[in-house]
């Protein structure tokens, strides 16, 4: 047969007709959508959550030192959402980003199940009897041997009844080793001490305030209680004050206030030292301060000569007209305040710093006045009866305390028998957030009875020797201070919001049965039923109100306090005694040009917790991309050493290596390196750990020799090329 | 017409954000995932995949160091009203499984008719839309947490911000128990805006001219809700989207910037 066009044609478009006709095509479509859909696996059933009664419940977010009031949505058991706590006076119905992803922490997998027990270095599962007593054995043996001062403890705080029961434990113990995480409160507390002859928490009353000079202190950067904080800017806004913030990089904080000034880092107190300079030459002062202070000639005398605008100009990096509008603005502004604390404010900072700080707010009579700085005393609600001592207890405490956690490190490092022989660590997380943290892991490894307290399985619990798994925050009743910055100090009641997981106990409830198996006066020490019992007494008759109102508040003035001029009086002289000087970073210049910082973020948990996956999500792919961690440079010291944006480098400290990768910003002075704080986790799991570097690693201490206390901001370091 | 029909003004709910008051912290991000079930993986760190139904942006103003300016710009659904309702992915949706609704203004997006085609994500100017590339998997446990109000999407669905449509929902049928006629402006609030700490974002009817939202957006409803007030814009207002979502900024870069051509834009 002979195919000619005509049958050729015939042919296709008949078989065209008689394809279209048959199945075929609705077949293969089918078939190609349903393997498009399936090509990964059958879709899994996606959970359908169970209806049941809404309900709110009231209690207090104690994930950072904010004290925050929070309502929980529940239904039926289930809680489901996290929401500020209207009417709260701390955060009046706001609410910060990790404090909405609590839930996560939670129910997370990452909650500690049992009692564990590390045995040849691997995890045993044991019964909570079992782990108070092998513990409580070992205590007993310590001090039975004459050890009992080598017993100690770590708390986050040193406020509120769970680090005071620990405290006293430890006591009647007869050890003084009660350490707390280092914290900024403790160089506010020994400034004032110093400055005004008591001690007293320092608050600011931002909210009235008209002249915001921020020194590094990362204000909208999780400073204080950083809903406040946040609440406070968008007050400013309404009101018209002004924010300046003098900081090396342009934080978010920075970005909102009305005047960035990039400073060199760790010449602050020079810069609020250059600023008093010229609002004593120029007599911008308040003259009733100057009066009534002691040591104001001595003060004016250094001022003049080592604090004049060239000076200060040249370390400071800043140009002097730019000083001298600041100075003239600052103090001519109604109700201005000068605030420290680096970042999120919650790491020490050097005593004379905070001592030029609050100088500087003295000279403007800024102290106890509106708008201004307010000491104020600490809320003082704890009034145990002592405990009673045996002897054992009587000798152990006439050994004296090692005093703060980096010493503790050092000292048990170095010496060949550890001087702590056993430790109990309260919801702190040390092996992440203390200073070279490689030196902590040591320090861990030669105390032979390590014992974590936690809720999550967190980098000290991967560490210790027994692992106590506690109540969640949202499970368990609490009393939480809050002093955070704010004027008038708060404690609030967090309440249990959910049932407790089983086999988790209240730290309280651990300190109080472990006392429990142990003998004579410690035991006798704690003679409340369990931790509740002892937090209803503790409050006596305020139970009622804080237990109604989820907090209580007590203003330590009078109504009078803003008309009292006398109560801004300040002693110079400790200020003078030190010239203002304050420590400089390790790392010399030749091998490490550049200077290392962390940086704060409100995406990003940099304490004790773990950043939850939600929070983790909000955070940019130029601070993490896949597991590798951004640094922050200016362009300008990108081309000096020779990098591209997105390119890896070796960032080398005096204490450790790490590989990065490189962000170029305008937003930093020339010769930074910035690096997000909380990042690096190696305990929990993917979903929090394994991203970025922690800059725990890379930065070592820096004791302040006027406060004894841990004041590293930074380290020097430098950028290899891989 | 069917969307006129009903006694009374229909809701027309927008959103004002105060660029000014926004710091940029992410509460709003976190919010809206904790309240509208957002399922998370270990690895977020590709944008373009991660699912944030509200996402803050970082703009720069460009200029060098020490000039360098950022603002930060909470970007949610903006659900566009277009030209009567012909909302950008509206528009293009084969499968109705997004639609705009009349009585409130919200553009829908429902789950179980979506067949994953994302035509409206190629359509959105706003990037507000998501694929779910991966089936949606919780953490042992973390089920527990998930809000019955908001079904869970599956893998192979687009989805993106609803302005918490389902506490509309309560809202209504708690004002129908009642007996009342109109809804409080209190009533009915999204969780971004609930949550936000520095009181940045104002949500309510912007047909109601005593709502804070009208006030502050003073929209011109018969010229495409153009703002009235100086300081007040849209993102990319010159496609004609209509976007019921109003920024608010004292600086002229950051307005200028919203049209998403600084070089080509001229001064205001």
């Amino acid at each position: 047969m002979k195919i000619d066009r005509r049958s050729f044609l015939a042919l296709v478009g008949g078989g065209a007709v008689g394809t279209a006709l048959s199945p075929l095509s609705i077949k293969l479509m089918d078939d190609i959508s349903i393997w498009s859909q399936t090509f990964r696996g059958l879709p899994i059933e996606v959970p359908v959550p169970p209806e049941g009664a809404a309900s709110y419940h009231p209690s207090v977010c104690t994930l950072c030192p904010g004290g925050c009031g929070i309502s929980v949505r529940k239904i039926d058991d289930r809680a489901v959402k996290i929401e500020g706590g209207a009417d709260y006076p701390v955060n009046n119905g706001g609410i910060c980003a990790l404090g909405l992803s609590g839930l996560q922490l939670l129910y997370g997998p990452w909650r500690v199940e049992k009692p564990r027990k590390k045995e040849n270095g691997a995890w045993k599962t044991i019964s909570w009897d079992q782990a108070l007593a092998e513990i409580a054995g070992k205590l007993e043996t310590l001090r039975k041997n004459g050890k009992a001062h080598t017993i100690a403890g770590i708390a986050r705080t040193d406020a509120g009844t769970v680090p005071a029961l620990l405290k006293r434990f430890l006591t009647a113990c007869g050890s003084q080793q009660f350490f707390t995480m280092p914290a900024i409160d403790a160089s506010f507390q020994m400034a004032i001490e110093k400055m005004r002859g008591k001690a007293a928490a320092m608050g600011f009353d931002f909210e009235n305030s008209s002249f915001v000079l921020s020194l590094s202190s990362g204000l909208l950067d999780g400073w204080g209680s950083p809903v406040r904080m946040i609440a406070a800017h968008s007050q400013w806004r309404n009101t018209g004050a002004r924010l300046v913030q003098v900081e090396p990089r342009l934080s978010n904080t920075a970005a909102k206030a009305d005047q960035w000034i990039a400073i060199n880092p760790g010449t602050e107190a020079t810069l609020a030292l250059g600023l008093a300079h010229i609002i004593v030459r120029d007599g911008l002062y308040d003259r009733a301060v100057a009066q009534n202070s002691a040591s104001f000639e001595d003060m004016q005398a250094l001022l003049k000569s080592d604090y004049t605008p060239a000076k200060v100009a040249k370390a400071t990096g800043i140009g002097e007209p730019a000083i001298e509008e600041l100075a003239k603005n600052f103090a001519m502004a109604a109700n201005p305040v000068a605030v420290c604390g680096r970042g999120s404010g919650r790491e020490p900072a050097a005593l004379n710093e905070v001592m030029a700080v609050l100088a500087l707010n003295a000279l403007v009579g800024s102290i106890n006045r509106r708008g201004g700085l307010y000491t104020s005393s600490p809320l003082d609600y704890i009034n145990w009866e002592e405990p009673v001592l045996d002897d054992i207890a009587a000798r152990g405490l006439e050994k004296s305390a090692i005093g703060s956690l980096h010493t503790m490190v050092e000292t048990v490092n170095k010496a060949a028998d550890s001087p702590i022989q056993a430790l109990f660590v309260a919801e702190a997380n040390p092996a992440y957030t203390l200073h070279d943290e490689k030196t902590v892991k040591s320090a861990f490894d030669k105390i032979p009875l390590v014992v974590s307290l936690s809720s999550y399985q967190d980098e000290t619990a991967a560490l210790a020797d027994y692992v106590l798994p506690l109540q969640n925050y949202l499970e368990r009743y609490q009393d939480v201070p809050v002093t955070g910055g704010l004027k008038t100090p708060v404690v609030g009641l967090a309440q249990p919001v959910n049932n407790a997981r089983k086999d988790s106990l209240h730290p309280g409830d651990v300190i109080l049965q472990l006392a429990g198996k142990m003998e004579g006066t410690v035991a006798g020490a704690f003679k409340w039923r369990d931790y509740k019992d002892c937090l209803k007494a503790t409050f006596g008759d305020d139970w009622r109100t804080i237990s109604e109102k989820g907090y209580l508040r007590k203003s330590p003035f009078g109504a009078s306090m803003d008309t009292e001029r006398l109560s801004s009086r300040i002693d110079f002289g400790p200020l003078v005694n030190g010239r203002g000087k304050v420590p400089e970073i390790d790392g010399n210049k030749n091998n490490y040009p550049l200077t290392l910082v962390g940086y704060d973020s409100m995406r990003i948990a940099a304490e004790w917790i773990g950043t939850p996956p939600f929070s983790v999500k909000t955070v940019s792919d130029n601070v993490i991309k896949d597991s590798d961690v951004f640094v922050d440079i200016n362009p300008a010291t990108a081309g000096t050493y020779g990098f591209k944006a997105g390119q890896y480098a070796v960032l080398e400290t005096p204490v450790g290596k790490a590989r990065v990768r490189i962000n170029l910003s305008d937003g930093i002075i020339p010769g930074i390196v910035a690096m997000p704080k909380g990042m690096g986790h190696t305990a929990y799991d993917g979903y929090i750990a394994k991203k970025g570097v922690n800059t725990n690693a890379l930065i070592g201490p820096m004791e302040d020799a006027a406060s004894g206390l841990d004041t590293a901001w930074g380290i020097g370091a430098q950028l290899k090329h891989v | 017409m069917k969307h006129n029909q009903g006694k009374k003004k229909p809701h027309k709910f927008g959103m004002v954000i105060d660029l000014d008051k926004c710091t940029g912290c992410g509460s709003c991000m976190v919010a809206c995932m904790s309240e509208n079930n957002v399922s998370f993986r270990k690895d977020e760190s590709d944008k373009q995949k991660s699912i944030t139904w509200m996402k803050v942006f970082k703009l720069t103003n460009g200029k060098q160091f020490p000039d360098t300016e950022i603002c930060y710009l909470p970007r949610p659904c903006m659900h566009c009203e277009g030209d009567h309702g012909h909302s950008p992915c509206v528009s293009v949706c084969p499968a109705t499984a997004t639609d705009y609704d009349h009585s409130t203004g919200i553009v829908s997006q429902i789950y179980t008719r979506c067949f994953g085609c994302r035509y409206c994500m190629a359509a959105c100017p706003y990037h507000a839309r998501y694929f779910n590339w991966w089936d949606p998997v919780w953490p042992e446990g973390m089920k527990e947490s998930l809000n019955p109000n908001v079904s869970p999407r599956m893998r192979g669905v687009v989805e993106k911000c609803s302005f918490c449509f389902h506490r509309y929902q309560l809202a209504m049928e708690k004002l129908y128990l009642e007996g009342r006629d109109e809804l409080r402006e209190d009533e009915y609030q999204t969780a971004c805006t609930q949550a936000c700490p520095a009181g940045a974002i104002t949500f309510g009817d912007l047909n109601n001219t005593k709502h804070a939202v009208y006030q502050l957006a003073q929209p011109d409803n018969k010229h495409g809700g153009k703002p009235k007030n100086p300081n007040a814009f849209r993102i990319l207002e010159r496609l004609g989207t209509n976007p019921k979502v109003y920024y608010f900024s004292s600086r002229k870069w950051v307005r200028n910037a919203a049209d998403n051509d600084i070089k080509n834009t001229k001064d205001a």
